[in-house]
C-alpha cells in the first residue's frame, strides 16, 4: 500500500517534470545530438539531405582553419582578459556603492543603465568614441592627440588597438548585471557579522578578505561561471564593433566562425560549423567542471 | 573593570518624513555599573535596550553624556580599543569558519606588541572553549550547531580576548525554552567564573530577575528603576515597574483613599496612612491576597486552578481594570473555598499592595500601621 503511495508518487513528480524535460529535449537535446551526428558526416548538405561518408574530417579541417585559430585565439583573449575584470571592477563598484549612502539609489540606477540600452547602440557610441573617419579621429583619440600622443584607429587599426575596444566594449556591456547581483548580495550580508569584526578590531582589508568575500562568494561564483559562458559565446558584441564581416577584419570569435559557416558570405557548410560548435560545448563544458572544481573548496553556502 | 554611564543620551533622525523630530533612544542614562557584577537590562522591546549596549561598546557615539570604564573616559574610544566581548542575539558566528577559527579570530587580529604565537593562540582558544564546555566541538561548522551550542561559541568568541565588559544582547531569545532556563545558569556560573563586569540584555522579567545581581528597567529610554531584582520586585517606583515584573502579572484596580482606607468598589479593603486623599491606581500582587470567609475584599469567583504547591484562584471584581484578577494561595487554603460558591472574600498583604497616582502613575507611600 504504501509502496504503491511512493510510487504514485513518484510518477506524479515526473508528470509535472514532463512539460520542462519535453520542451528541452525538443529545443536543446535533440539538436545537440544532431549537430553532434552532423559533425561526423563529411559534406553533408542540408537541401539534399546527403553526405559523402563518416570520420573526423571536418574537425581537422576547422582545426586547420586559420579563421577558426584566429577566432579561437580572439575568444580566448576575450575571456581570459574580460570575466576576472569585468567581475573585479564590479566588486569594487559594488564595495563603493554600498558603503556611501547618500546619492546611493542614483549612482545604482547610473551602473545600470547600459544594461537596459541596446547592445547596437552601446556599439554606436563605441564607434563615435574610437572610429577614425575622414573628418575626425573620434573622441578617445583626439584625447591621446590632446596628452602628446599618437592618434590610433581603433576600429580598422592595429589587433591589439581593436582587442582594446572589443574587451573595454565587452567589460562595459557585462557590468551592471554583475554590480546589481553584487550589490544585493553585499546588501543581504547580516550587519552583524560587521559589528562582530569591528569590537574584535578586524581591519577593513582582513573584514573583506574574511568576511565579506566568502559570504558573497556562492555569488561571485555565479557571476564567474556564466561570465565564462557568456565570454565564450560571444558574438553581437563584435558584430556592433566591427560590422558583419569579421573574419575580414580578424576579430571573428567562434560563434561568429559558426554563423559565418553557416550563412555568411562563405557559408552553407552545415558540418563545419557544426565541428565547429562540438569544439566550442567541449570547451564551455570543461571550463565549467574546472570551474566548479574549484568552487567545491571556495564558495560557501 | 566598573563602568560608569553619564547622563548618556542617544538621538536617532526620524526616518518618518513627516514627523521630522528626533527619535530619543536612550535619555539620560546616569548609572554606575559595580566592578565583576552581571546587570540586567530589562525592558519592552524598542525601549532603548541594544542602544545603550551599542553606546557602552562603542558601535554608536552618544548624543550627550560620556561613559567611563574605571577612571577612563571612553567616550570617544572606538570599540577595538575598549576590551569589551559582544554576543549578539543571532550569535554572528562566521558560518565558513569552524568553532576553532571563529574563536580564534579575534586572537588573530591582535598587532605590535600583543601579538601572540600560534601556540599562544590556540592556548587561549581552548581554555575559552573549555570555559564555555564546548572543546569537543572545535572543528565543527556553526551551521552543525544547536541553538545553544552556537550561543556558547559566541560567548567563548567574546570571552577570549579576557574582555574587561562583556555585553550580551537578548542571548537567549533564539533558544527554546529549556535550553534558555540551562544556558541563563550558563552564563551565570560563567560570568561568576570570570568575574568580568557583565551587561546582559533582555526583555524577559524572569530571565533578568532570575540571574542579576542588579536589574535596569527601562521604558521609552528612560530608566524606571535600578536595583536588586527582589528590591524592584517588592517595591516598585511605579506602575509601569509593577506590572512589568512579576508573573503571573500584578492586578491592578481603580480605587479611592477615603479617610485613610483604601476603597475598592465598595469595599474598604486596606488602611492606607498617609496616602493622600482621591482617586488612585492600586496594584495588588498576586500572592498579596489571604483567603478569608469575612475578608473585606469580595469579587466573583470564577474558578480555582489547582497547581500542586499552590492553587490559583480566578475571579473578577468591578473595580478592576482587566476581565479577571488571579490570587495566588498556598494549597493548604484549599478548604476555604468552595468551588461552587459565587463569592470568595480576601484580605490583603499590606506590602504586597501598591498605590499609584492616577495621572503621573508614581508610586504612592503609605503607612500600613
Ligand atoms: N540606527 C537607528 N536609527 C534610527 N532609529 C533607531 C536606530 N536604532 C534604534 N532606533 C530607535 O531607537 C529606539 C530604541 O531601539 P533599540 O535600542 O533597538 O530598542 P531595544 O533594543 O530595547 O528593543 C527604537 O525606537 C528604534 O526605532
Ligand atoms: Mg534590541
Amino acid at each position: 500500500m504504501i509502496k504503491w503511495k511512493s510510487r504514485f508518487n513518484n510518477i506524479k513528480g515526473w508528470l509535472y517534470l514532463l512539460p520542462a524535460i519535453l520542451f528541452l529535449g525538443f529545443f536543446m537535446v535533440y539538436p545537440l545530438i544532431d549537430v553532434f551526428v552532423y559533425s561526423f558526416e563529411e559534406g553533408y548538405n542540408s537541401a539534399s539531405q546527403t553526405y559523402f561518408g563518416t570520420g573526423t574530417y571536418n574537425y581537422s579541417y576547422v582545426l586547420h582553419d586559420p579563421y577558426f585559430l584566429q577566432a579561437l585565439k580572439n575568444t580566448f583573449l576575450l575571456v581570459v582578459i574580460t570575466v576576472p575584470l569585468s567581475t573585479g571592477i564590479a566588486l569594487l563598484i559594488s564595495v563603493g556603492l554600498n558603503s556611501i549612502k547618500p546619492l546611493r539609489n542614483l549612482l545604482q540606477t547610473v551602473y545600470f543603465l547600459p544594461y537596459v540600452t541596446n547592445t547596437l547602440a552601446v556599439g554606436l557610441v563605441f564607434m563615435i568614441l574610437f572610429k577614425k573617419t575622414a573628418y575626425s579621429d573620434g573622441l578617445v583619440n583626439l584625447l591621446i592627440q590632446w596628452f602628446g600622443g599618437e592618434s590610433v584607429d581603433f576600429i580598422d587599426g592595429p589587433y591589439w588597438a581593436k582587442m582594446f575596444v572589443l574587451c573595454l566594449y565587452t567589460i562595459w556591456v557585462v557590468m551592471p548585471f554583475k554590480i546589481l547581483i553584487l550589490t544585493s548580495a553585499l546588501a543581504s550580508v547580516n550587519q552583524d557579522y560587521y559589528k562582530a569584526a569591528r569590537v574584535d578590531g578586524t581591519s577593513k582589508f582582513r573584514t573583506f578578505m574574511r568576511i565579506t568575500l566568502p559570504m558573497i562568494s556562492p555569488m561571485l561564483f555565479y557571476l564567474v561561471i556564466t561570465g565564462f559562458i557568456g565570454a565564450f559565446k560571444a558574438y553581437s558584441d563584435a558584430v556592433a564593433l566591427f560590422g558583419t564581416n569579421l573574419n575580414a577584419a580578424g576579430m571573428n570569435t567562434i560563434v561568429g566562425y559558426v554563423y559565418d559557416m553557416l550563412y555568411g558570405d562563405s557559408g552553407g557548410y552545415p558540418s563545419y560549423a557544426s565541428a565547429a560548435a562540438i569544439i566550442l560545448f567541449a570547451i564551455v563544458l570543461t571550463i565549467t567542471c574546472i570551474n566548479l572544481l574549484i568552487s567545491r573548496k571556495n564558495v560557501h553556502y | 573593570m566598573k563602568v560608569v554611564l553619564r547622563n548618556l543620551t542617544k538621538k536617532f533622525p526620524s526616518r518618518d518624513k513627516k514627523n521630522k523630530t528626533d527619535v530619543v533612544a536612550v535619555s539620560n542614562f546616569d548609572f554606575e555599573i559595580p566592578d565583576g557584577k552581571l546587570i540586567g537590562l530589562l525592558g519592552p522591546s524598542g525601549c532603548g535596550k541594544s542602544t545603550t549596549l551599542n553606546l557602552i561598546s562603542g558601535l554608536e557615539k552618544p548624543t550627550e553624556g560620556q561613559v567611563f570604564f574605571g577612571e577612563d573616559d571612553v567616550t570617544n574610544l572606538p570599540p577595538e580599543h575598549r576590551g569589551i566581548g559582544l554576543v549578539f542575539q543571532n550569535y554572528a558566528l562566521y558560518p565558513h569558519l569552524t568553532v576553532r577559527q571563529n574563536i580564534l579570530f579575534p586572537l588573530e587580529n591582535l598587532k605590535g606588541k600583543d601579538k601572540l604565537s600560534k601556540e599562544e593562540m590556540l592556548e587561549k582558544a581552548t581554555e575559552a572553549a573549555k570555559l564555555v564546555q564546548i572543546d569537543e566541538l572545535m572543528e565543527r561548522k556553526p551551521g552543525e550547531l544547536s541553538g545553544g551550542q552556537q550561543q556558547r561559541v559566541a560567548i567563548a568568541r567574546a570571552l577570549v580576548k579576557r574582555p574587561k565588559v562583556l555585553l550580551l544582547d537578548e542571548p537567549l531569545s533564539n533558544l527554546d525554552a529549556r535550553l534558555r532556563l540551562q544556558t541563563r545558569e550558563e552564563i551565570k556560573r560563567i560570568q561568576k567564573e570570570t568575574g568580568i563586569t557583565t551587561i546582559f540584555v533582555t526583555h524577559d522579567q524572569e530571565e533578568a530577575m532570575s540571574i542579576s545581581d542588579m536589574i535596569v528597567v527601562m521604558k521609552d529610554g528612560m530608566v524606571q528603576q535600578i536595583g536588586r531584582p527582589q528590591e524592584v520586585y517588592d517595591n516598585p517606583a511605579n506602575l509601569f515597574v509593577a506590572k512589568f515584573l512579576g508573573t503571573p502579572p500584578v492586578n491592578i484596580f481603580q480605587g479611592q483613599v477615603k479617610d485613610g482606607q483604601l476603597v475598592l468598589g465598595e469595599d474598604a479593603v486596606l488602611p492606607v496612612k498617609g496616602a493622600p486623599d482621591g482617586p488612585v491606581l492600586a496594584g495588588i500582587r498576586p500572592e498579596g491576597f489571604l483567603l478569608r470567609k469575612s475578608g473585606a475584599f469580595r469579587c466573583q469567583l470564577s474558578s480555582v486552578e489547582v497547581m500542586g504547591r499552590d492553587i490559583s484562584v480566578v475571579a473578577s471584581n468591578k473595580a478592576a481594570m482587566s476581565p479577571m484578577i488571579r490570587a495566588i494561595i498556598g494549597s493548604e487554603n484549599l478548604a476555604e473555598v468552595s468551588v461552587d460558591a459565587s463569592q470568595v472574600s480576601f484580605d490583603l498583604k499590606p506590602s504586597k499592595v501598591f498605590l499609584f497616582d492616577k495621572r503621573t502613575e508614581e508610586r504612592l507611600h503609605f503607612n500600613t500601621k
